[in-house]
């Protein structure tokens, strides 16, 4: 077996084993805690669709991870208030079905990654990076100042929101829900990666000239892939908002644009699993530094900065190798 | 005669007061090697790229295969059938050489936003990837990484993506720069039959190539077409023996 496929493995089995393994100790904490890593996870792989694929290196993914949030949050506040979402054009109730929240927090994200991407692709380099992270930050600035939705203080849902057939307020039952997305998504990014666009858009990042002498237009290859990043990011957002059954302008923030990019740097870069790896390396050093200091956050940094500097493949990079040219 | 399958007329380019491209007539017929030859700063590459739509004329019209390209974007035209290889090789470092060659059969094809089908288990793709390599004699590198690969086998693998896309002309930017004496005369000889299948338009420094295969030639000096003609037509010249022997700047 190839390293990297062992490492996969590795990866999925931990994270099945180790909830089940809380659940029977009696540990829910434990279980939130994995649940968190997940959802990170998912969020990463979405960012990691256009930062690793496609090359786009976007520190606004925030946006699509906070209105994935507030998808959830306004949908879901509506319905514990019994009052209507709008009376018109439409007459719609909010809802506290989580297959109908991520459907919305999809579609919501999607639609926002093709807007946003549409703008900001005109440019590339530094601009980029800050023209994604000017629109998030108008995003952000715009939940603070919306006070219908609680504005700076966010917003509470006492409820977990329902799937059905479950208990979602069951920790590990909630994240059986998660592990099974994060399946879900790893699958198709995996297949996408593979796929006629996948190939079409790794020449478009590794060389865009080449791409336009072979009668393709890059522009068209970097927003779908931005789009569907996006999506992928506001799938995430609506379950960490059902995780903390909480949402507030704090996901729109810069910070948490630069935590999805951490992840996606900490585990590698471009490898389908590489942000699993970072999403669960983050949460590990998250708890263990964390419990040492209040400023883990600096032990954090220099880690990242080793990586950066030694190991630009993440832990993908540094256990499977160089990636192979796939097959 | 046939109509020809890229026809230049008029082509001027400016950057401020520098001409680059003056009033530039050329075309390429059906069948034909067509050289462009001109000393270092004469403007090929400028004319190259408003051929191939990277840079916009100031004036003038490119018509090729009957449609008027002069303001279409790079990827229509090569949708049109322009095959093009580039002067610094253009390819896909991570990929590895059947990857770079299937990309090349993908963007002929189309159909580039299927997410789910493996690309590199695509039957159709596959084979116009390998017949592509085979004719260019690169079959055994197939699974060799891009970035590995020699000069000269980047130059080749460049023909074979421009093959996939069974152009209706070929655009090559100095194919043989840097191939040295072995490398140079097996695409020599590779190009010689190639011009049957399209047409070439080959801007080359390499004069004992452009003599032994070009049907014609023409030369570019500061931005003019000096001259078009057959080889001894453009050896007896007495403009382009002027312009290559250096009589015009004063000694």
């Amino acid at each position: 077996m190839r390293k990297e496929t062992a490492l996969n493995t590795a990866l999925l089995a931990l994270l099945l084993a180790f909830p089940l393994w809380a659940w029977a100790a009696d540990e829910p904490f434990l279980i939130t805690l994995t649940t968190r890593a997940v959802i990170f996870a998912i969020a990463g792989i979405g960012l990691n669709v256009a930062l690793g694929f496609g090359g786009l290196v976007s520190l606004g993914h925030a946006a699509f991870f906070g209105i994935g949030g507030y998808a959830m949050g306004v949908l879901a506040f509506h319905a514990q208030n019994y009052t209507p979402l709008m009376t018109w054009p439409l007459a719609l109730d909010g809802t506290t079905s989580m297959p109908v929240i991520w459907l919305v927090a999809i579609i919501l994200s999607a639609l926002l990654a093709l807007a946003i991407g549409a703008l900001s692709l005109r440019t590339s380099g530094v601009y980029f990076i800050m023209i994604t992270l000017a629109f998030a930050q108008m995003l952000f600035y715009f939940a603070i100042s919306w006070p219908a939705y609680g504005g700076e203080d966010g917003l509470s849902i006492y409820i977990r929101n329902g799937f059905p057939g479950l208990n979602t307020m069951d920790p590990i039952q909630f994240y059986a829900i998660c592990y099974a997305l994060l399946l879900l998504v790893l699958f198709f990014v995996w297949r996408a990666a593979r796929s006629r666009f996948g190939l079409m858009l790794g020449a478009a990042r590794q060389n865009p000239e080449r791409v336009r002498a072979i009668g393709q237009t890059p522009y068209r290859l970097y927003l779908v892939a931005f789009t569907l990043s996006g999506a992928i990011t506001g799938l995430a957002g609506a379950l960490f908002a059902d995780l903390n059954r909480f949402v507030s302008p704090s996901m729109f923030s810069w910070q948490t644009s630069g935590e999805i990019m951490v992840f996606v740097i900490l585990g590698g870069v471009g490898r389908v699993f590489g942000p699993v790896a970072g999403a669960v390396l983050f949460i590990l050093l998250e708890h263990i530094l964390g419990g040492l200091s209040p400023y883990w956050h600096i032990y954090l940094g220099a880690i990242l900065l080793g990586v950066v500097l030694f190991a630009r493949g993440g832990l993908y990079g540094l256990i499977a190798g160089r990636e192979v040219a796939h097959d | 005669m046939t109509d020809p399958v890229l026809d230049i007329r008029g082509l001027s380019k400016n950057f401020g007061a520098l001409t680059t491209s003056n009033n530039i007539t050329l075309d390429l017929h059906p069948g034909e090697i067509h050289a462009l030859i001109g000393p270092n700063g004469a403007g090929k590459s400028t004319l190259i790229k408003q051929i191939t739509g990277e840079l916009p004329p100031d004036s003038g019209s490119v018509h090729f295969n009957g449609h008027d390209v002069t303001h279409l974007p790079t990827a229509a035209r090569a949708r049109l059938g322009m095959g093009r290889t580039f002067q610094i090789s253009s390819l896909a470092m991570d990929y590895t050489v059947l990857q770079n060659v299937t990309l090349g059969a993908l963007g002929a094809q189309g159909g580039v936003f299927r997410f789910f089908r493996p690309a590199m288990q695509d039957k159709t793709l596959l084979h116009a990837a390998r017949h592509a390599l085979e004719q260019v004699g690169l079959e055994a590198f197939q699974n060799t990484r891009t970035s590995e690969l020699s000069h000269g086998q980047r130059r080749q693998l460049e023909v074979a993506i421009a093959l996939t896309l069974s152009p209706s002309a070929f655009l090559m930017d100095e194919p043989m720069a840097g191939l040295g004496v072995e490398g140079s005369h097996r695409l020599m000889g590779f190009l010689d039959g190639l011009r049957h299948k399209a047409p070439i338009l080959l801007v080359e420094h390499d004069m004992d190539a452009v003599f032994k295969l070009a049907d014609r030639i023409s030369v570019l000096v500061y931005g003019e077409i000096i001259a078009t003609g057959s080889v001894d037509e453009i050896r007896q010249n007495s403009r382009v023996q002027s312009a290559y022997l250096g009589e015009e700047t004063l000694t």
